[in-house]
C-alpha cells in the first residue's frame, strides 16, 4: 500500500497505521505520542497528541476525512495523503491537545525526577505556549507507594493506561488500575495492595510522566547528571540487558534500554532493576547513544567528533559554507 | 618588513652618549623630581576594604542563595545553574525534606550540599538567568582573597544568606526583569516560521 506523508511517499503492508507508517519514513515526520507504545497492545487513542490530517481517504475515495484522526489508531489506506507537521492547522490542534494535557499537570518540574527525560516536557516545550491560561485550582492528590519501590504521584498522571497495560500484559495478575471516571479518574491500586510482581518496575519506564517513579532514585540526582551506560549480565527472569545511570563510581540507578522513540527496547526484571546496583554486578559494553538535543548530553564530551560533523551539515544546509571544502 | 599593529612605533637607536647623559646624576635627578611630585598630587588608589569603591547596581559578584519571607531557603537543586554555567563552577547534591523542615526549604527537595568554585566562576550571570525559583543572584559584593586554593569552593555556609542579615537583591529584581521572564517570545518559543507561538490571538 502506497501512502504518502508529509510529501514523503512510502510502501507499507496492510494493517500498518498511519503512525507506524510515520516512524518508518523518519522521526523528523513522525508525530509525537503520550499513551500509545509499539509494545504494548491496544495502547494508543487516548491522548491525541498523533493527530494528523488526512487530506485524501485513499486512492478509490479521494475526499478529505472531516476531522483530524488519531494516527496511532488509524489504519492506512491505499493511496492516502497524510499531513503532520506541514499543516498548520494540526500543529494549532496539537498546541491545545498539550495545553489539555498541561490542565491539570503540576510545574514542578524542578523537584520532579523525570525532568530532563520527560515526555510531556518535551511535547510542552515543542509544541505548546510557554504561558497557561488556566487559572482554577489543579487536582491534587497524596503520593501513594505501590510496594516499596516504585512511587506514585497521581498529580502528575495524564491517564495513559501505559502502566495499566504493561500489569496487564508483561505480569500476570494485574492489581492495579484506573478508578474512577472521568475528571475523577486515578491510576490506583485497590487499597493501596502492593504490586508484587518480578516486572512491576517497567511502569516507572513506561510512565511518559513522573507519576511512577523508582522510589531508589528518588531526589538522588538529577537526570542530567547522571551518564548512562549500556550494560548486561546473566539473568534467569529476563534478558538483562539495561542501561546504568552512573554519578562517579557508583550506580544511582538501573533502567530499561530505550529505542528512538523514546520506547523500552527489552523489559527488565525487578531484580536487575532494584536489587544490583553495584558495578561488578554487571558487564558494561559502553556508553548509551543519548541524542544531541536532549539535555542529558548536556556536557558530555564524549561524541564531540560526531557533533562537529553534525554542526557542519546544519551548516552546509543553511548555506553558510561549502561543506566538501572544510578539512 | 615585519607586520606594523600601530603606528606608534618607535625606532631605538644607539647612539653614543652626550657628556651630561654620562654624568648620570642629572639624570636621576629629573627623574627623582617627578617621583617628588606625586607626593603633592591625589592618590589614585583607595584602602580597600575599608573604602570601596562605587559599583554598579547589577554588579555580578558573589552569589547568595535567597531564602523567602518566611526564612525558607528557596533553592530546591533543579540543576538549571550548573547546566547553564559555562564554566562548570556549580556541583550539588540533593536531598528530600522530611517531616518539620518547612520551614527550613521551601520545596518537598532540597539542596543538602550546593557549591560553587570561585576560582572556575566567571560571573556571567547565567546562573541566575536560569534559575526557575528566583533562588540564586548575583550580589555587589566581592569574593574574598583567600591563601588556599580549597577556601574557593564555597558552600551553603557561604552562600546561603543569614536569616538575621538578608542581602537585598531588590535592584535585580526589576519589574521589567521579572516581566521578561514570564513573556513568551524569546527565542525558545519560535520554532515555525519564526512566528512565536504562545503567542495566540485567544
Amino acid at each position: 500500500m502506497k501512502v504518502t506523508i508529509d510529501g514523503i511517499e512510502i510502501d507499507v503492508p496492510k494493517g500498518t497505521t498511519i503512525l507506524q507508517a510515520a516512524r518508518m519514513i523518519g522521526p523528523e515526520v513522525a508525530p509525537p505520542t503520550m499513551c500509545y507504545y509499539s509494545k504494548l497492545k491496544t495502547s494508543g487513542g487516548y491522548c491525541r497528541t498523533c493527530i494528523v490530517k488526512v487530506t485524501q481517504g485513499s486512492t478509490a475515495n479521494p475526499n478529505p476525512m472531516p476531522k483530524p484522526v488519531a494516527s496511532c489508531r488509524t489504519e492506512v489506506m491505499d493511496g492516502m495523503v497524510v499531513q503532520n507537521i506541514t499543516s498548520p492547522e494540526i500543529l494549532e490542534a496539537r498546541k491545545g491537545v498539550v495545553e489539555f494535557l498541561l490542565i491539570n499537570h503540576p510545574l514542578d518540574c524542578p523537584v520532579c525526577d523525570q525532568a530532563g527525560e520527560c515526555k510531556l516536557q518535551d511535547l510542552g516545550y515543542e509544541h505548546g505556549s510557554a504561558k497557561t491560561r488556566y487559572e482554577f485550582k489543579r487536582r491534587e492528590y497524596d503520593m501513594i507507594d505501590i510496594g516499596d519501590k516504585i512511587k506514585l504521584h497521581m498529580t502528575r498522571c495524564i491517564l495513559c493506561y501505559r502502566c495499566v497495560k504493561t500489569c496487564e500484559q508483561i505480569t500476570d495478575g494485574r492489581v492495579h488500575g484506573v478508578v474512577h471516571r472521568g475528571d475523577a479518574a486515578e491510576i490506583s491500586t485497590y487499597i493501596q495492595q502492593a504490586v508484587s510482581n518480578d516486572f512491576s518496575g517497567n511502569v516507572i519506564d513506561v510512565c511518559p510522566v513522573g507519576a511512577l517513579t523508582d522510589k531508589t532514585f528518588r531526589f538522588k540526582q538529577r537526570v542530567w547528571f547522571t551518564k548512562p551506560v549500556d550494560a548486561h549480565r546473566k539473568c534467569d527472569k529476563c534478558s538483562g540487558k539495561v542501561r546504568l545511570w552512573f554519578k562517579g563510581e557508583e550506580v544511582l540507578r538501573v533502567t530499561a534500554r530505550k529505542d528512538q522513540w523514546d520506547e523500552v527496547e527489552e523489559f527488565i526484571c525487578n531484580s536487575c532493576r532494584f536489587d544490583h546496583k553495584k558495578k561488578t554486578d554487571w558487564i558494561i559494553e559502553g556508553p548509551s547513544k543519548i541524542s544531541r538535543q536532549s539535555v542529558i548530553s548536556q556536557n558530555h564530551y564524549e561524541n564531540l567528533n560526531e557533533l562537529k560533523l553534525q554542526v557542519l551539515k546544519q551548516q552546509k544546509a543553511l548555506g553558510f559554507i561549502e561543506f566538501d571544502k572544510r578539512p | 618588513m615585519a607586520l606594523q599593529l600601530t603606528n606608534r612605533r618607535k625606532v631605538v637607536s644607539n647612539k653614543e652618549q652626550s657628556f651630561s647623559e654620562r654624568l648620570y646624576l642629572p639624570g636621576i635627578l629629573k627623574g627623582m623630581l617627578i617621583t617628588g611630585s606625586h607626593i603633592f598630587k591625589k592618590s589614585v588608589t583607595i584602602r580597600y576594604p575599608e573604602q570601596t569603591r562605587p559599583v554598579a547596581p547589577v554588579y555580578r559578584g558573589q552569589h547568595v542563595l535567597k531564602r523567602d519571607e518566611n526564612g525558607a531557603e528557596r533553592c530546591t537543586a533543579c540543576g538549571m545553574c550548573a547546566v547553564a554555567c559555562p564554566a562548570e563552577a556549580i556541583t550539588m547534591e540533593n536531598a528530600e525534606r522530611k517531616k518539620g523542615e518547612e520551614h527550613l526549604y521551601r520545596e518537598e527537595k532540597y539542596a543538602s550540599k550546593y557549591e560553587i568554585n570561585m576560582l572556575r566562576c566567571i560571573f556571567c550571570g547565567l546562573c541566575e538567568e536560569a534559575c526557575p525559583k528566583e533562588a540564586i543572584f548575583l550580589t555587589d559584593r566581592i569574593v574574598d582573597a583567600e591563601y588556599e586554593r580549597d577556601d574557593f569552593v564555597y558552600g551553603k555556609d557561604k552562600l546561603v544568606e543569614k536569616i538575621e542579615k538578608r542581602i537585598d537583591v531588590s535592584k535585580r529584581q526589576t519589574i521589567e526583569v521579572s516581566e521578561f521572564k514570564k513573556v513568551p517570545g524569546t527565542k525558545h518559543n519560535t520554532l515555525y516560521d519564526g512566528k512565536a507561538i504562545g503567542k495566540g490571538k485567544h
